[in-house]
Protein backbone atom coordinates (compact mmCIF):
# COMPACT_ATOMS: atom_id res chain seq x y z
CA UNK A 1 0.00 0.00 0.00
CA UNK A 2 1.57 3.19 -0.86
CA UNK A 3 1.76 5.44 2.32
CA UNK A 4 -0.58 8.56 3.03
CA UNK A 5 -0.13 11.75 1.43
CA UNK A 6 -0.03 14.93 2.73
CA UNK A 7 -2.26 18.10 1.69
CA UNK A 8 -2.74 21.51 3.68
CA UNK A 9 -5.54 23.58 2.02
CA UNK A 10 -5.50 27.35 3.11
CA UNK A 11 -7.35 30.84 2.12
CA UNK A 12 -5.41 33.40 1.24
CA UNK A 13 -7.86 36.26 0.34
CA UNK A 14 -10.32 35.04 -2.23
CA UNK A 15 -7.37 31.93 -3.42
CA UNK A 16 -7.22 29.21 -2.37
CA UNK A 17 -3.60 27.86 -1.63
CA UNK A 18 -3.02 24.32 -1.65
CA UNK A 19 0.01 22.35 -1.37
CA UNK A 20 0.19 18.43 -1.43
CA UNK A 21 2.95 16.20 -0.28
CA UNK A 22 3.12 13.01 -2.09
CA UNK A 23 5.05 9.39 -0.81
CA UNK A 24 6.76 7.83 -4.09
CA UNK A 25 10.21 6.72 -5.05
CA UNK A 26 9.84 8.29 -8.19
CA UNK A 27 12.17 5.94 -10.20
CA UNK A 28 13.65 7.29 -13.39
CA UNK A 29 14.54 3.71 -14.46
CA UNK A 30 17.71 5.04 -15.12
CA UNK A 31 19.70 4.50 -12.09
CA UNK A 32 21.11 1.19 -10.89
CA UNK A 33 20.79 -0.79 -7.83
CA UNK A 34 24.21 -0.54 -6.09
CA UNK A 35 24.67 -4.23 -5.33
CA UNK A 36 23.14 -6.06 -7.97
CA UNK A 37 23.77 -3.91 -10.78
CA UNK A 38 20.85 -4.22 -12.32
CA UNK A 39 19.13 -1.07 -13.59
CA UNK A 40 15.96 -0.21 -11.46
CA UNK A 41 13.38 -0.09 -13.28
CA UNK A 42 10.69 3.15 -13.61
CA UNK A 43 8.32 3.49 -11.25
CA UNK A 44 6.59 6.88 -11.34
CA UNK A 45 3.64 8.77 -10.71
CA UNK A 46 2.77 9.70 -14.52
CA UNK A 47 -1.12 11.51 -13.94
CA UNK A 48 -2.17 13.19 -11.11
CA UNK A 49 -5.86 15.14 -10.45
CA UNK A 50 -7.38 17.40 -8.28
CA UNK A 51 -10.46 18.29 -7.58
CA UNK A 52 -12.50 20.80 -5.44
CA UNK A 53 -16.33 19.74 -4.62
CA UNK A 54 -15.73 17.14 -7.13
CA UNK A 55 -14.98 19.73 -9.81
CA UNK A 56 -11.57 19.10 -11.45
CA UNK A 57 -9.29 22.24 -10.75
CA UNK A 58 -5.97 20.77 -12.38
CA UNK A 59 -5.32 17.77 -14.09
CA UNK A 60 -1.19 16.58 -14.24
CA UNK A 61 0.82 14.44 -16.67
CA UNK A 62 4.59 13.63 -15.15
CA UNK A 63 7.58 12.14 -16.40
CA UNK A 64 10.03 10.45 -13.89
CA UNK A 65 11.56 13.35 -14.02
CA UNK A 66 9.97 15.21 -10.67
CA UNK A 67 11.72 14.67 -7.76
CA UNK A 68 10.99 11.66 -5.44
CA UNK A 69 8.25 12.31 -2.90
CA UNK A 70 6.48 15.17 -5.04
CA UNK A 71 5.63 18.62 -4.04
CA UNK A 72 2.60 20.01 -5.21
CA UNK A 73 1.31 23.65 -4.64
CA UNK A 74 -1.34 24.87 -6.86
CA UNK A 75 -3.94 28.22 -6.63
CA UNK A 76 -7.57 28.06 -7.39
CA UNK A 77 -9.55 31.04 -7.51
CA UNK A 78 -13.70 30.56 -6.25
CA UNK A 79 -13.50 28.50 -3.39
CA UNK A 80 -14.69 29.03 -0.04
CA UNK A 81 -13.72 27.96 3.23
CA UNK A 82 -14.95 24.52 4.10
CA UNK A 83 -14.87 22.83 0.13
CA UNK A 84 -13.86 19.58 -0.20
CA UNK A 85 -10.58 19.15 -1.94
CA UNK A 86 -8.99 15.72 -3.13
CA UNK A 87 -5.87 14.66 -4.29
CA UNK A 88 -5.58 11.48 -6.67
CA UNK A 89 -2.38 10.33 -8.49
CA UNK A 90 -2.14 7.06 -10.71
CA UNK A 91 1.67 5.46 -11.24
CA UNK A 92 3.16 3.98 -14.08
CA UNK A 93 2.56 0.35 -12.43
CA UNK A 94 -1.50 1.05 -12.11
CA UNK A 95 -0.99 2.21 -8.27
CA UNK A 96 -3.24 5.02 -7.15
CA UNK A 97 -3.40 6.92 -3.96
CA UNK A 98 -5.87 9.88 -2.74
CA UNK A 99 -6.06 12.75 0.07
CA UNK A 100 -9.06 14.23 0.88
CA UNK A 101 -9.01 17.44 3.15
CA UNK A 102 -11.06 20.78 3.49
CA UNK A 103 -10.43 24.38 2.69
CA UNK A 104 -9.56 26.11 5.93
CA UNK B 1 -10.07 -6.01 -13.39
CA UNK B 2 -8.45 -3.44 -10.81
CA UNK B 3 -9.03 -5.94 -8.30
CA UNK B 4 -7.49 -8.37 -10.25
CA UNK B 5 -4.74 -6.17 -10.53
CA UNK B 6 -3.94 -5.23 -7.11
CA UNK B 7 -4.08 -8.87 -6.30
CA UNK B 8 -1.81 -9.65 -9.36
CA UNK B 9 0.79 -6.74 -7.96
CA UNK B 10 0.72 -8.02 -4.42
CA UNK B 11 1.24 -11.67 -5.28
CA UNK B 12 3.94 -10.88 -7.99
CA UNK B 13 7.87 -11.65 -6.84
CA UNK B 14 10.28 -9.05 -7.83
CA UNK B 15 10.75 -11.16 -11.36
CA UNK B 16 7.02 -10.98 -11.94
CA UNK B 17 6.45 -7.33 -11.15
CA UNK B 18 8.70 -6.36 -13.96
CA UNK B 19 7.13 -8.35 -16.37
CA UNK B 20 3.58 -7.12 -15.90
CA UNK B 21 4.99 -3.46 -15.43
CA UNK B 22 6.06 -3.49 -19.13
CA UNK B 23 2.58 -5.16 -19.64
CA UNK B 24 1.36 -2.09 -17.77
CA UNK B 25 3.41 0.46 -19.79
CA UNK B 26 1.89 -0.59 -22.99
CA UNK B 27 -2.02 -0.06 -21.54
CA UNK B 28 -0.95 3.16 -19.82
CA UNK B 29 -0.29 4.74 -22.99
CA UNK B 30 -3.89 4.66 -23.51
CA UNK B 31 -4.49 7.29 -21.58
CA UNK B 32 -5.78 10.29 -23.94
CA UNK B 33 -4.46 13.03 -22.42
CA UNK B 34 -1.14 11.75 -21.63
CA UNK B 35 1.50 13.39 -24.19
CA UNK B 36 3.80 10.38 -24.86
CA UNK B 37 5.50 12.09 -27.83
CA UNK B 38 6.21 14.93 -26.19
CA UNK B 39 7.11 12.76 -22.68
CA UNK B 40 9.34 10.53 -24.69
CA UNK B 41 11.20 12.84 -26.72
CA UNK B 42 14.95 13.16 -25.88
CA UNK B 43 15.56 16.54 -27.30
CA UNK B 44 14.20 19.79 -26.09
CA UNK B 45 13.64 20.75 -30.05
CA UNK B 46 11.37 17.54 -30.63
CA UNK B 47 9.71 17.84 -26.95
CA UNK B 48 8.78 21.29 -27.68
CA UNK B 49 7.50 19.85 -31.26
CA UNK B 50 5.54 17.15 -29.07
CA UNK B 51 3.71 20.35 -27.21
CA UNK B 52 3.37 22.22 -30.29
CA UNK B 53 5.16 24.84 -28.70
CA UNK B 54 7.98 25.23 -31.54
CA UNK B 55 7.22 28.62 -32.61
CA UNK B 56 5.94 29.52 -28.79
CA UNK B 57 6.72 33.23 -28.32
CA UNK B 58 8.88 34.76 -25.46
CA UNK B 59 7.18 36.24 -22.56
CA UNK B 60 7.82 38.63 -20.19
CA UNK B 61 4.52 37.70 -18.25
CA UNK B 62 5.87 33.99 -17.36
CA UNK B 63 7.89 34.00 -14.27
CA UNK B 64 10.14 30.92 -13.70
CA UNK B 65 11.55 31.02 -10.56
CA UNK B 66 14.74 28.37 -9.58
CA UNK B 67 18.05 28.45 -7.85
CA UNK B 68 20.51 30.16 -9.44
CA UNK B 69 22.80 26.74 -8.19
CA UNK B 70 21.76 24.02 -7.38
CA UNK B 71 23.86 21.77 -5.61
CA UNK B 72 21.48 18.55 -5.85
CA UNK B 73 20.04 17.99 -9.28
CA UNK B 74 17.58 15.57 -7.72
CA UNK B 75 15.79 18.16 -6.21
CA UNK B 76 15.37 21.24 -7.51
CA UNK B 77 12.31 23.60 -6.47
CA UNK B 78 10.73 25.46 -9.15
CA UNK B 79 8.11 27.66 -9.48
CA UNK B 80 5.89 29.26 -12.33
CA UNK B 81 4.28 32.26 -12.37
CA UNK B 82 2.05 32.82 -15.54
CA UNK B 83 0.47 36.22 -15.23
CA UNK B 84 -1.14 35.87 -19.17
CA UNK B 85 -4.64 35.80 -19.03
CA UNK B 86 -6.55 32.56 -19.66
CA UNK B 87 -3.52 30.61 -19.19
CA UNK B 88 -5.10 26.86 -19.25
CA UNK B 89 -1.70 24.57 -19.05
CA UNK B 90 1.57 24.96 -17.90
CA UNK B 91 4.28 22.38 -18.84
CA UNK B 92 7.93 22.34 -17.13
CA UNK B 93 11.36 20.83 -18.96
CA UNK B 94 14.73 20.85 -18.25
CA UNK B 95 16.47 21.42 -21.67
CA UNK B 96 19.79 19.16 -21.07
CA UNK B 97 17.59 16.31 -19.42
CA UNK B 98 17.43 12.80 -20.89
CA UNK B 99 13.47 13.38 -21.77
CA UNK B 100 13.30 17.14 -21.33
CA UNK B 101 9.56 17.67 -20.74
CA UNK B 102 8.57 16.85 -16.51
CA UNK B 103 5.51 17.79 -16.04
CA UNK B 104 2.18 19.55 -17.73
CA UNK B 105 0.02 21.05 -15.92
CA UNK B 106 -3.78 21.67 -17.10
CA UNK B 107 -5.60 24.31 -15.20
CA UNK B 108 -9.31 25.01 -15.33
CA UNK B 109 -12.05 26.23 -13.27
CA UNK B 110 -10.32 29.25 -11.54
CA UNK B 111 -7.38 27.57 -10.93
CA UNK B 112 -4.42 30.03 -11.66
CA UNK B 113 -1.52 30.23 -13.49
CA UNK B 114 0.64 29.58 -10.90
CA UNK B 115 2.80 25.64 -10.51
CA UNK B 116 5.28 25.19 -7.32
CA UNK B 117 6.40 21.57 -7.41
CA UNK B 118 10.23 19.91 -7.30
CA UNK B 119 12.22 18.61 -10.41
CA UNK B 120 15.36 16.25 -11.28
CA UNK B 121 18.00 17.96 -13.13
CA UNK B 122 20.95 16.22 -14.87
CA UNK B 123 23.23 18.88 -15.44
CA UNK B 124 23.34 23.01 -15.89
CA UNK B 125 20.91 23.80 -18.16
CA UNK B 126 17.73 25.89 -18.86
CA UNK B 127 14.59 25.21 -17.34
CA UNK B 128 11.90 26.28 -19.71
CA UNK B 129 8.20 26.71 -19.23
CA UNK B 130 5.43 26.94 -21.74
CA UNK B 131 2.22 28.24 -21.34
CA UNK B 132 -0.83 27.69 -23.41
CA UNK B 133 -3.29 31.00 -22.99
CA UNK B 134 -6.09 30.95 -25.40
CA UNK B 135 -5.09 28.70 -27.94
CA UNK B 136 -1.31 30.26 -27.96
CA UNK B 137 1.88 29.10 -26.67
CA UNK B 138 4.49 31.28 -24.45
CA UNK B 139 7.34 30.65 -23.51
CA UNK B 140 10.26 31.65 -20.43
CA UNK B 141 13.02 29.92 -18.78
CA UNK B 142 15.51 30.35 -15.87
CA UNK B 143 19.15 28.91 -15.99
CA UNK B 144 20.12 26.72 -13.30
CA UNK B 145 23.80 25.86 -12.42
CA UNK B 146 23.92 21.76 -11.03
CA UNK B 147 26.55 20.91 -9.24
CA UNK B 148 25.77 17.03 -8.86
CA UNK B 149 23.24 16.05 -11.46
CA UNK B 150 20.23 13.96 -10.16
CA UNK B 151 19.08 11.37 -12.64
CA UNK B 152 20.85 8.78 -11.77
CA UNK B 153 23.37 6.86 -13.82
Amino acid sequence: MPEPMKMRATMAGDIADIKVLMNHPMETGLRKDAKTGQIIPAHFINEVTAKINDVVVLQADWSSAVSKNPYLNFKVKGPKAGDKVNVSWKDNMGATNSVDGVIS
Amino acid sequence: MNLLRRYILKSAGAAGALAITSGLLGTGNAYAAYNTAAFSAKTIADALKGLGAESATASHDIIVKAPDIAENGSVVPVEVTSNIANTTNIAILAEKNPNPLIASFNLSNGTQGFIATRIKMAKTANVRAVVTADGKKYTAVKEVKVTIGGCGG
